[in-house]
């Protein structure tokens, strides 16, 4: 059985790793080969932008070598693929080489879109990749006072950094001393403060409380650089000093010219995880369609539970479970205390009151994700 | 040409039926017909006060069983 696992984020290399854990006689045995092809030799921890974008962490600590936190029987290969040939069951990489597979596991992410929005790209701060993440702390650190203007692409990943950002800005400004000199304004886009009800009934009157002000159903439509406006698609304009914006994203480019799925979302199975119309293609974490949150809590379940299935096609001939929709999200409610978010396809997230316990946990989680992804915690 | 596309929604809370209303929305050509399928109650009230405000247009909205069938025609 030849395993290909095509992308090497959180999702990715929680499927090969756990499958190489699950299938060691077999590949010992040379009946089942694990190989992994990735864009970059790196991996990112990128929910450690948010903390890079207040100068609470240092880019290089958000980095590891790839073929570091794999398993040593992963044929890990940094040469990413240009066309996915799936009729035929193999891919064909940008350095020309071909490769054949038994099962396919596509776990290549997204990627954000801010050009998509006129005016965005030069108008808004985001911290959602290292460069803007650190261009962002400067601009934070010379911020004198004015208003600061939070706007939310549809879809993005990581549903809960619009509220975690705005907590941290109070806090940040608070400790420098001039939060009294800094309006905050967040502009969400449907009618509640965030997509998950009881967060949003938790957070209102923490913003209140912190004198934040809200615009709902606020869509960007365009970037007024010259005049600092923002302007939504529902009509409504706000005027900024310092424009912060979670961009919308869109799947890998290399999905969108491969026609695998509109705007790089791909068709998946919610329960299977498989591609719908291919039973052999698995699909994982961003890159997916799901209605679930593009997180890499999501990911990860989703990984467990794909290779739990690939594993027993290969010991039984048959998949034996299916994902529930789990979801785990720490919430961090400023800089010294935090939540979670906890759901799946049955559940609704049952919100606790943050406090310092779990802020350093998430800190401290910071940490263990090298472990997580390795796939021993 | 225009068509139905169904976005099913039901049992989901993270990024929940509206926000992937929106989503679907943006790929649609003009025209285009969504319905949205919702097991959360707050789906009827919420998509018509956003597609009023934005002025596309509702086509129906109907509970069959325990799911939110929710029309919706993207005007521009």
């Amino acid at each position: 059985m030849r395993i290909l696992v095509v992308g090497g984020g959180t999702g990715g290399t929680i499927v090969a790793n756990n499958l190489a854990r699950r299938l060691a006689p077999e590949i010992r045995a040379r009946k089942a080969w694990i190989t992994m092809l990735s864009a970059s030799d790196q991996h990112m921890y990128q929910p450690g932008l948010l903390y890079v974008a207040f100068g609470q962490m240092m880019p290089d600590e958000l980095y590891r070598d790839q073929r570091s936190l794999l398993e040593s029987c992963i044929d890990f290969q940094v040469d990413p693929v240009d066309e996915f040939q799936l009729d035929q069951n193999k891919v064909k990489t940008k350095s020309g080489k071909t490769h054949d597979y038994d099962v396919l596991v596509i776990a290549t992410g997204s990627r954000t879109m801010s050009q998509k929005i006129p005016g965005l790209e030069e108008g808004a701060e985001t911290f959602y990749t290292e460069k803007g993440a650190v261009k962002m702390f400067k601009k934070l650190r010379n911020f004198e006072g004015g208003k600061i203007s939070i706007v939310v692409g549809v879809p993005h990943k990581c549903p809960i950094a619009p509220v975690e950002v705005t907590f941290s800005l109070h806090d940040y400004f608070k400790a420098r001393g001039i939060r009294d000199k800094v309006e905050i304004k967040y502009n969400y886009p449907i009618n509640r403060i965030h997509s998950i009800e009881n967060v949003a009934r938790w957070a209102k009157p923490e913003f209140d409380r912190m004198g934040i002000k809200c615009e709902t159903l606020f869509n960007v439509e365009e970037v007024d650089v010259e005049n600092k406006v923002v302007k939504s698609m529902e009509g409504s304009e706000d005027h900024y000093d310092l424009l912060i914006s979670i961009p919308e994203h869109h799947g890998m480019e290399v999905i969108e010219k491969n026609e695998l799925g509109q705007d790089g979302w791909i068709p998946t199975n919610r329960h299977q995880l498989t591609m719908e119309g291919h039973e052999n293609v698995y699909v994982v974490g961003d890159t997916t369609n799901l209605p679930v949150s593009k997180t890499g809590s999501a990911a990860h379940f989703e990984a467990e539970v794909i290779a739990e299935n690939i594993a027993s096609i290969v010991k039984i001939g048959t998949p034996v479970t299916e994902y529930d929709g789990k979801v785990y999200c720490f919430i961090e409610a400023g800089h010294d205390k935090a939540t979670y978010a906890m759901f799946n396809y049955q559940n609704p997230p049952d919100l606790q009151s943050p406090n310092k316990s779990m802020h350093w946990f998430k800190m401290s989680y910071n940490k263990m994700y090298w472990t997580s992804v390795r796939g021993l915690l | 040409m225009s068509e139905t596309k169904i976005i099913d929604a039901c049992n989901t809370y993270c990024p929940g039926p509206l926000m992937e209303l929106i989503s679907y929305m943006k790929q649609a050509e003009v025209g285009d017909i969504l319905e949205l399928l919702s097991t959360d109650e707050g789906t009827a009230g919420d998509v018509p006060e956003w597609v009023n405000k934005i002025g596309h247009e509702m086509v129906s909205s109907e509970k069959v069983g325990e799911i939110w069938h929710i029309k919706v025609r993207k005007t521009k």
